[in-house]
């Protein structure tokens, strides 16, 4: 009896109930945030500590190696995320599966399989030392570590923008007399531009981020593979004031957050017909 | 309403008699409880885990938990209110720290000793043989930080060598360039020498535990160079069972705690 005279209200009563609660999670989130920019500021030495050899060095190399790792993903995942798109082949299910793996796997896992893959004694290492090619240790192992981890968010993305794209342009195309790799760079491109901009987004900051796999499989020494996220790390391991620390953090959140307003930028200009 | 009242009465009385139990268990001989959380040393894993089991025998109703890592990571997170009851660091250094900033508490005692090898993998790729080798062009060797204190005692080591004319001038700029890793914990630096990514490194004689001993080899640094290092322990300053954690502490000094560290290469204190 009293659940049907409470029914009603119902629809109001959601509102408060939810509110307080959703309310208490965006401060959750909310106030580290804040308290990172807000500790930054009031040391009073965040030029200071931004100008500083260890975070510059840190920044360099996190640039560098953050967009090589992206570069390869284009160039090695927009044909794979083309082949998953529109090819039928036999295993592809597995090849799918691979592609998303290390998204799920953690980051200290790829370090460990990208060791015993890579490494001197690795079951390629081997080889690749023989040939003097010696990627332990060094900034091409950083590159390694993030295209690994970075790659699929680069692929699922696009491939999900290339299925979006009705066949019915590309038979028209084909029925014009265009090539198949000219349709593909006049029309499937093209219209699943958004896609590739938000993939790339993606992968670059989760390229940007990545700390696990590197500090396995590359080590930790400045300038050469200590990445921004190695020298927080380095920070704390050495016992050094946080300040270092809080200022590094605050500059990967603005460009976390320069990168996440790009991505909304990228989606909106996808819900608006480009043709 | 009047059962609420005995569950509150029943509380206040369970609580009284945990306190009066809390004050009779001070007493000496009383049989000791609880749990022990006990940050340590990288260096000191495996002859902790050992002492651990031994205090436990003696003790069934305590229970110890260990946190593992560089020293300074420690110390720091120590400063930073992680929760324990003892600190054991590898150097004098960061008990220093830990005490000025007021998160251990005296006595600090000194229970153990360590000093330093040259350690490169069993098929040695760097074809190391003495510790002039280590400043061949080309080598990757790997080192703990240097506010880790292996890595402090490694570059104190160096600095000695480079004082003798028998390593010739430059000698340890020469070494620290060959370096291509900086580890948080001298335990990750054995790891990159054991996986054979590194030519060679230079730990604690103590890391080459008997497990390792078959994966490794090495190089002993003569004592004109070695580095005397000193384990200092101390409860900290807001121990939730200071008699628990001195305990610990006492058990670690005692013939018992000093044998089985013995047995891990440790050098009576």
């Amino acid at each position: 009896m009293s659940e049907r005279r409470e029914r009603p209200s119902a629809g109001v009563d959601a509102t408060r109930v939810f509110a307080p609660l959703a309310l208490l999670f965006v401060a959750f989130v909310a106030v580290p945030l804040v308290a990172l920019g807000w500790r930054a500021v009031e040391s009073g030495e965040l030029a200071a500590n931004l100008t500083s050899d260890l975070v510059l060095d840190a920044m360099r190399l996190s640039a560098v190696t953050s967009t090589i790792a992206l570069a390869l993903a284009i160039l090695f995942g927009t044909p794979l995320a083309y082949l998953l798109a529109r090819r039928d082949f036999p295993g592809k299910a597995v090849v799918d599966l691979i592609v998303d793996l290390p998204i799920v796997l953690p980051p200290t896992v790829a370090g460990v399989a990208l060791l015993v893959a890579f490494g001197r004694r690795g079951v390629l290492g081997g080889r690749l030392d023989d040939l003097g090619l010696d990627v332990a240790f060094t900034t091409a192992a950083v590159v390694l570590a993030q295209l690994f981890v970075s790659a699929p968010y680069y692929i699922r993305t696009v491939k999900a923008g290339f299925e979006g794209v009705s066949p019915a342009y590309e038979g028209v195309a084909a029925t014009l007399g265009a090539s198949p790799l000219r349709i593909f760079r006049r029309v499937i491109l093209p219209l699943s531009w958004p896609s590739v901009l938000a993939g790339a987004i993606l992968c670059w900051a989760r390229a940007l981020s990545e700390l696990g796999a590197t500090l396995v499989f590359a080590g930790n020494f400045p300038g050469r593979t200590q990445t921004m996220p190695l020298a927080i790390i380095g920070v704390f391991d050495a016992g050094r004031p946080l300040d270092v620390a809080i200022a590094l953090g605050v500059i990967l959140v603005l460009a976390a957050a320069v990168l996440l307003v790009l991505l909304r930028l990228a989606a909106r200009s996808a819900t608006r017909p480009s043709f | 309403m009047r059962f609420l009242l005995f569950l509150v009465l029943a509380g206040v009385a369970a609580l009284l008699a945990s306190c009066g139990g809390k004050d009779e268990s001070a007493a000496p001989g009383a049989e000791l409880s609880g749990r022990v959380t006990v940050f340590a040393a990288a260096s000191l894993t495996d002859a902790f885990q050992e002492i651990s089991a031994a205090f436990r025998a003696a003790h069934p109703r305590v229970e110890v938990v260990f946190n593992f890592g560089g020293s300074p990571t420690l110390r720091t997170q120590l400063e930073q209110g992680a929760r324990a009851d003892v600190f054991a660091s590898a150097d004098r250094q960061q008990m220093d720290i830990a005490l000025r900033s007021g998160v251990v508490r005296e006595p600090v005692a000194v229970f153990a000793n360590n000093s330093l090898v040259v350690i490169a993998p069993k098929d040695n790729p760097g074809r190391i043989s003495s510790l002039g080798d280590l400043r061949r062009g080309g080598l990757k060797l790997v080192l703990a930080n240097p506010e880790v204190p292996a890595g402090a005692y490694a570059r104190r080591a160096l600095a000695l060598m480079d004082a003798d004319p028998a390593f010739g001038a430059g000698f340890s700029v020469a070494v620290l360039a060959n370096v291509v890793s900086l580890e948080s914990n001298v335990k990750q630096v054995v790891a990159k020498v054991e996986l054979g990514e590194a030519d060679a490194a230079i730990v604690y004689r103590t890391d080459v535990t008997p497990s390792l001993a078959s994966k490794l080899v090495q190089i002993e640094i003569s004592s004109r160079y070695n580095v005397v290092a000193e384990y200092p322990i101390a409860p900290t300053a807001d121990a939730a069972n200071l008699r628990l954690a001195q305990a610990f502490i006492d058990f670690v000094l005692s013939p018992a705690g000093q044998a089985a560290l013995a047995r891990y290469g440790f050098l009576p204190a």
